[in-house]
């Protein structure tokens, strides 16, 4: 595992000029990264900035590594090269104390909610506060009840995992996220698999938390139409790199080739709707044969 | 040396590597887990009241082809008074914490290995960890413990449910004398003896709960990889206490 | 929360049996460990002194005819006759035995454990809950018996080669 060991910088100095971005502190900063699975690259000099209080969107097709930057970010694995940082710290560099310690400072929800099946709903958004505090079984219950009230499912409290639907389950997970009150919230594909009442529920969640908290929200989603509605900057990735960013009007405004196939959900463009493959017609006399 | 079966001995090279950082890993963890009883408590109800039915009915019946098959044997050489001896012996040493690995392997072996599997395939055990929970602690711990815990209390009660197994056959079906058997019993059997079938016993456990609780751990995030990491469990931990146990048998002798 | 508490039943019940199989195990198997008799055999007390009592164990069946009429509850050391003491506890079915049978401490089959067989005698009068076993005979102890023969052995044998030098 090689580590881009560079000193360590309190602040983060922005260099990229991000239109749409005002001077606020860059809470998340992936500069230059690389990253492969095996020989397969992922990443090949990825450059990324989240900023304070915003919602960032990355966005771009399957298979993009939106899941492996997720990674990158909590410090799950770490990057062939270059920096990831976040509260100006590289994530790569920090020891195991001082990672959780970072980690209690994030909130993640995952893809299908992650929920642990052995406890019901109430104790799953309990979780994170008995484990990190000792406070009184009253204060935890209150603390409990108001992030369940906040995304809705007070009632469902007494639930089993088991027993909710998708959406719902998202929604206990997102409490579960917050319930430590944490200063940045990274959503894995919070769209995905939804009926259109769940997903809009969730859009006006993520839209609400940022607003009424604070939160500085990082949303990877390939939902573009969604994500364009609450984002306040996107970024497109696609081959390992960003391709293009800004706000979702100036992303919807562009003329890229890549960007407009994204945004339009077109087959022909940039991006191949064939994997790699050799000549079809060639092929075909092969069979014949 | 073919390549495949170079690539089998690599493997099996690899996975005892994993295994052995996984155990210190795990045993770093044990101790910040004892912090949470109720969680280990949990996983002792789940290794170990859960087989008590499979644990006691096999035991019924080990003992009891044991007092026939003794039986028949010291039948040959006149010598069934020896019934008693030969059965808690056999039962002590061996067939009580061998047998008892083995089911154990079975029942609460596959279990832990494919709810872990399921946890690691849910995401659950990354949210653990990016919750600032190590899940090495929360989850594989108290249930290593568990099954450390639990195997040397289902071993005796295995054994002790065979030893009246083996009575019963013994003793009212075939007329051994009911005194001759538990005295001839008790003067064959040294506390030696009960100490060598406890410690085969924690062994077995601490080896089939560390092997269960890694396959799990490390399994493939998909039913068919859960499902093969389940295998594995049954596989390695029989042949590791079967090893062991020749191991241990020769260091007690 | 009431799943909570059967899940503490479950595993206390389960942990109390366990440890009690290994209190079992360990104490009440090995020869050195503690001793609870775990079933009291009902009947009348007789004892018996011998000689010696070999490899007798309590537990021991009492036999008459080769048909079990009781077992050894106890054994002990009397310092008044310096002879080993037994009690041996007799089934109440069995209430017409002689005063004046005799106790002898057999071996069942060539590797069994030690008995003791009684021979009844004549008299009309019978064994009472606390009556004494007069006439006994100790055990055999295979080796002074193997003992015996070898040294009668080794005489011999010297004695033939030596030219009968010695004779009795």
């Amino acid at each position: 595992m090689s580590r881009q060991n560079e000193d360590e910088r309190p602040r983060v100095s922005d260099s990229q000029s991000n239109p749409g971005a005002d001077a606020a502190e860059a809470v998340i900063d992936v500069r230059g990264v690389h990253y492969a699975i095996g020989d397969r690259p992922i990443f090949a000099g990825l450059d990324l900035t989240v900023k304070r209080g915003l919602i960032t969107a990355v966005m771009g097709p399957s298979g993009t590594g939106k899941t492996t930057l997720l990674r990158l970010i909590t410090g799950e694995i770490y990057a062939g090269s270059g920096r990831v940082a976040v509260f100006g710290r590289d994530v790569g560099t920090l020891t195991s104390r001082e990672l959780y310690a970072t980690r209690r400072r994030m909130g993640v929800l995952f893809q299908n909610g992650a929920l642990l099946t052995d406890l019901d709903v109430y104790e799953n958004v309990a979780f994170p506060v008995r484990e990190h505090t000792d406070l009184p079984e009253s204060l935890i219950r209150k603390l409990v009840l108001t992030k369940l009230e906040a995304v809705g499912l007070r009632g469902a409290a007494e639930l089993m995992p088991a027993e909710l639907s998708g959406g719902m389950a998202r929604r206990v997970a997102l409490a579960r996220a917050i319930v430590t009150d944490p200063e940045i919230l990274i959503y894995d594909e919070p769209f995905v698999g939804l009926d259109p009442i769940s997903l809009g529920v969730i859009l006006r969640l993520v839209k609400q938390m940022n607003d009424a908290l604070k939160i500085t929200s990082v949303v990877v989603s390939h939902d573009v139409h969604e994500i364009a509605t609450i984002a306040d900057y996107s970024y497109l990735l696609s081959d390992g790199k960003v391709v293009a960013s800004g706000t979702p009007a100036e992303l919807a405004r562009s003329d890229s080739a890549t960007v407009r196939q994204f945004m339009t959900g077109g087959a022909e463009g940039p991006v191949r709707f064939h994997y790699p493959a050799p000549d079809y017609a060639e092929e075909l006399m092969e069979v014949a044969r | 040396m073919s390549n495949g079966a170079r690539a089998g001995v690599l493997e099996l090279v690899r996975k005892t590597g994993e295994t052995g950082v996984f155990f210190v890993r795990l045993l770093a963890a044990c101790i910040p887990a004892l912090s949470r009883p109720r969680l280990i408590i949990a996983q002792i109800y789940n290794a170990g009241a859960r087989s008590l039915i499979i644990i006691m009915l096999s035991g019924l019946f080990t003992g009891m082809v044991l007092g026939l098959q003794f039986y028949d044997v010291l039948n040959r050489f006149g010598a069934t008074e020896a019934l008693g001896t030969a059965v808690a012996l056999a039962l002590l040493k061996e067939l009580g914490p061998v047998l008892t690995a083995l089911l154990f392997a079975g029942r609460a072996g596959t279990a832990l290995t494919s709810e872990i599997g399921l946890m690691r395939a849910t995401d659950q055990l990354t949210a653990m960890d990016v919750m600032a929970v190590d899940p090495i602690r929360h989850v594989a711990a108290p249930r290593f413990l568990g099954g450390l815990i639990a195997m040397p209390l289902l071993t005796a009660i295995f054994t002790v449910v065979g030893l009246f197994g083996a009575q019963l056959i013994g003793v009212q079906f075939l007329g051994v004398d009911h005194g001759i058997f538990w005295s001839q019993a008790q003067s064959a059997v040294a506390l030696k003896d009960v100490t060598e079938g406890v410690v085969k016993s924690i062994v077995f456990g601490a080896v089939v709960s560390l092997i269960a609780v890694n396959e799990g751990y490390h399994s493939e995030p998909t039913a068919e990889g859960i499902g093969r990491a389940t295998t594995r469990t049954v596989v390695a931990s029989s042949v590791m206490t079967l090893l062991l146990d020749y191991v241990l048998t020769a260091i007690f002798l | 929360m009431r799943a909570n508490r059967s899940l503490e039943i479950g595993t206390g019940l389960f942990v109390l049996l366990g440890f009690a199989a290994l209190l079992f195990l360990s104490m009440q198997l090995p020869a050195n460990g503690l001793k609870f008799s775990f079933q009291k055999p009902i009947g009348y007390d007789v004892t018996a002194q011998f000689d010696n009592i070999g490899d007798l164990k309590v537990g021991a069946p009492v036999r008459m005819a080769g048909v079990r009429i009781g077992q050894v509850t106890k054994i002990d050391f009397d310092t008044n006759t310096e002879r080993a003491k037994v009690w041996l506890r007799i089934n109440p079915r069995f209430n017409q035995i002689p005063a004046d049978s005799s106790a002898a401490i057999d071996t069942e089959g060539l590797l069994g454990g030690q008995y003791i067989a009684i021979s009844p005698g004549a008299m009309p009068t019978y064994l009472t809950n606390g009556s004494q076993i007069l006439e006994t005979q100790s055990a055999l102890v295979l080796e002074n018996l193997i003992n015996k023969f070898f040294a009668t052995e080794a005489n011999k044998s010297h004695g033939s080669g030596g030219g009968a030098k010695e004779s009795k």
